[in-house]
């Protein structure tokens, strides 16, 4: 196992080194023989919401993410895994341009929401972000009042203008975030006093109170005990019906519990994409099916 | 196997003992250096305590004064400045006479005119200028005493009579005194109420407690935005690249220049080219500022950067624009932290001197400044110039006022502290 973990960080200087290879050939010593080309299963879809192309992102002068092709279709599920380090959660940031707050993080390629190009340069990040929310790796809630923490995004956006309304939004955000019979008493107590759960829950309560279309979630559950995870998973399921889901996981059964289709990253490329039933029965690629099997994560 | 198991084990008993010792030595150091610490501490407290308590009393002297029209030379109430030039020294050298009536010569006389303090006529002329009904009765007055007779009387008192100012019919008059029960030690609220004065006995820290909240107020106006300004804009929107980081080492740089330099600096732009004038608190408060701005942008580029990147995360991502995440998240949280750097910024200027040397804030100012462009002095500079003045009276004062300026500087940690407290339980 050990060597195993050796074997990868060899392959990863070697692709840092020259980025150009990562297409095609960057196959590494005995098992890992299989090669990265392009991206195997069924990356496009017809009437995509989101469409990615060619996306590299660098940090400085280090490549994270190698020309990724992906669409994510609207009102569907997509769960993102891969090995820690692999670039899902940058590849993730760049939907809705969270990685423009990193200094030396840089984007290429194209990636268009609803055939808008979002890195076109006069583009604002404001009406992007308000359209593709974003639930975090750990729960941050704003240390203010619950009802606060949902009310901030309504009211930034305009979305609201009077206070009636204001409370029907939070309501029925707490409401579909499955958080409204626990918090409904004390929604003047802050948003940090509340369990872990409860907390990503009222985060992800701020997010949909925007009405965003898309929702990235990175890592919603890592922080969270197995019964908070059950109630988010489900959650998802619920939400995906109203808003398109990006979801990184570490958990592949939540990958499995969750996700439509499910896009397999490996050092910075995408790898393989498939229904999630046919990425955990019977994948595409060797690459992903030695990360199912557990053969290294 | 087992030999070298048993060596091995001893070589480690034997250097455990050495560490053992080393490690008690390190703390026996430790426990010496903080026991000085606090002796020195403690010794410093007790001096200033000791000299300074005799500053808040004062001695007086309780006169029969007889306002007697003719002696006062006042003749038509209703003239105010008639009653205004009033001959009130003399009523009360009236008194004194009448209360010591073997006292004939000239040089005696004048030596009994001294026990009370020339700040006495000025006071019963406030009184009778409140109320000229007052001339034609016999009223009974504590007037305050010289500083001679201040300290000889205070230090009578604590059983070591200081009598190198007072001569053998002086202190008679004293005991006279004493025995009539026509002298006591009360508190001294001329120390509170009153500005600097050559006498002793009228000097208070008025006219200083004033000028340095008037310097103060203007450096924390001026300092406390512009740096959190800076720090907002160097932390949250310069661009990391050469320039900027030149412009931190420097300000790092500032914050360790001597204090006095910013006098020279204050000085040359402020008076000389700019052509304010100088001993006022204005002046003062901009040297002051230039002085702790890089403590104040230091401290609240700290506050900012101890904000949880989460917390910005969050608010970027739901869409608020960097203006409203610093405004509406980023800032409130480290605002507490900015107002503890603030505090100890003000601190540090409530105790300085040597700049306000330099612009002239070391002048005799007697009248209490009430605006930002009156003369004034501030409350080290006033302990510097008494502890400079030769009367002995003076030296109790000096501690006193210490003991005030201590006073704030301890409510003003005391405030910082507590405000880190509340910081801490942030999250
Ligand atoms: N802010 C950053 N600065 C520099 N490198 C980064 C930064 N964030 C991530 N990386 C690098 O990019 C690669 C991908 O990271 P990440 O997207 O966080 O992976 P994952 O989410 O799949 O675990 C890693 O090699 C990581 O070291
Ligand atoms: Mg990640």
């Amino acid at each position: 196992m050990i060597k195993m973990a050796e074997d990868v960080k060899d392959e990863q200087k070697m692709q840092s080194a020259e980025p150009s290879a990562a297409e095609n050939d960057s196959a590494g010593p005995q098992d890992m023989s299989a090669k990265i080309q392009g991206t195997v299963g069924r990356p496009f879809v017809d009437d995509a919401k989101i469409k990615m192309r060619g996306v590299n992102v660098f940090y400085g002068e280090k490549q994270a993410v190698f020309a990724v092709d992906l669409d994510i279709k609207e009102n569907e599920v997509i769960s993102m895994i891969g090995p820690s380090g692999c670039g899902k959660s940058t590849f993730l940031r760049c939907i809705n341009r969270m990685n423009d707050t990193i200094d030396i993080c840089r984007v290429e390629g194209s990636i268009q929401l609803d055939g808008m190009d979002i890195y076109e340069s006069k583009l604002d990040v404001v009406p992007l972000r308000a359209r593709v929310g974003m639930v975090f790796q750990k729960p941050n809630p704003f240390p203010k009042s619950i009802y606060d923490n949902v009310a901030y995004g309504p009211k930034i956006h305009g979305l609201v203008s009077r206070k009636s309304d204001l409370d029907e939004v939070v309501e029925s955000s707490l409401r579909r975030a499955g958080l409204w019979d626990e918090v409904k008493d004390r929604l003047d107590s802050p948003g940090t006093g509340l369990s872990g759960g409860q907390q990503q829950r009222l985060c992800i309560a701020r997010t949909i109170a925007v009405s965003p279309e898309v929702i990235l979630m990175d890592e919603p559950c890592s922080a969270l005990d197995p019964i908070a995870t059950a109630k988010i998973e489900e959650l998802i399921a619920e939400l995906s019906e109203n808003f398109t889901i990006a979801i990184v996981t570490h958990s592949m059964q939540q990958a499995a519990r969750v996700s439509h289709r499910t896009a397999y990253f490996h050092l910075g490329n995408l790898v393989e994409v498939n229904e999630t039933d046919k990425v955990f029965t019977n994948p595409d690629h060797d690459l992903t099916e030695a990360y199912i099997t557990g053969r290294f994560g | 196997m087992t030999k070298a198991v048993s060596t091995q084990a001893e070589l480690v008993e034997r250097s455990l003992k050495k560490r053992y010792r080393a490690e008690k030595r390190f703390k026996i150091a430790g426990i010496i250096s903080i026991s000085v610490g606090i002796a020195a501490l403690f010794a410093l407290f007790i001096e200033i305590f000791g000299n300074g308590i005799g500053g808040f009393s004062q001695t007086k002297i309780k006169l029969d004064i007889v306002l007697d029209s003719e002696e006062l030379e006042i003749y038509d109430v209703n003239n105010e400045e008639e009653v205004s030039n009033g001959y009130y020294e003399g009523v009360i050298r009236l008194a004194l006479r009448k209360k010591f009536p073997e006292v004939k010569s000239r040089g005696d006389r004048r030596k009994l005119y001294s026990m009370i303090s020339d700040g006495a006529s000025y006071r019963l002329r406030d009184l009778v200028m409140a109320d000229t009904s007052l001339i034609g009765q016999t009223k009974t007055f504590w007037f305050l005493a010289d500083d001679d007779f201040d300290t000889y009387f205070k230090t009578l008192l604590d059983g070591d009579p200081y009598t190198a100012r007072v001569d053998e019919k002086q202190r008679a008059w004293v005991d006279q005194l004493i025995e009539e029960g026509n002298i006591e030690k009360g508190f001294n609220t001329a120390f509170f109420t009153s500005g600097d004065s050559s006498e002793p006995e009228l000097a208070g820290i008025l006219g200083a407690v004033i000028g340095s909240l008037l310097t103060l107020a203007i450096t924390l106006a001026l300092s406390f935005p512009i740096g959190v300004a800076a720090a907002i804009y160097l932390n949250e929107y310069a661009p990391k690249n050469r320039l900027t980081e030149l412009i931190e080492v420097n300000i790092r740089n500032l914050a360790a220049v001597p204090s006095i330099i910013f006098g020279l600096l204050g000085l040359a732009i402020f008076i000389n080219l700019f052509g304010m004038p100088r001993s006022v608190p204005t002046v003062g408060g901009l040297v002051l500022t230039l002085m702790t701005l890089p403590t104040i942008i230091m401290s609240s580029r700290a506050a900012l950067e101890a904000v949880p990147p989460s917390i910005r995360e969050a608010a970027l991502g739901l869409g608020a624009s960097k203006m409203q995440t610093i405004l509406h998240h980023v800032l409130p949280l480290a605002l507490p932290g900015m107002l503890t750097g603030a505090i100890i910024g003000m601190a540090q200027a409530l105790g300085e001197t040597a700049p306000l040397l330099m612009i002239g804030m070391v002048a005799f100012i007697v009248d209490v400044p009430s605006w930002f462009t009156d003369s004034a002095t501030v409350l080290p500079v006033q302990i510097f110039l008494w502890s400079d003045s030769p009367e002995r009276a003076f030296v109790e004062k000096t501690s006193a006022a210490i003991m005030v300026l201590l006073l704030f500087l301890i409510f003003m940690n005391t405030m910082a502290v507590l405000l880190r407290k509340k910081l801490e339980r942030r999250w």
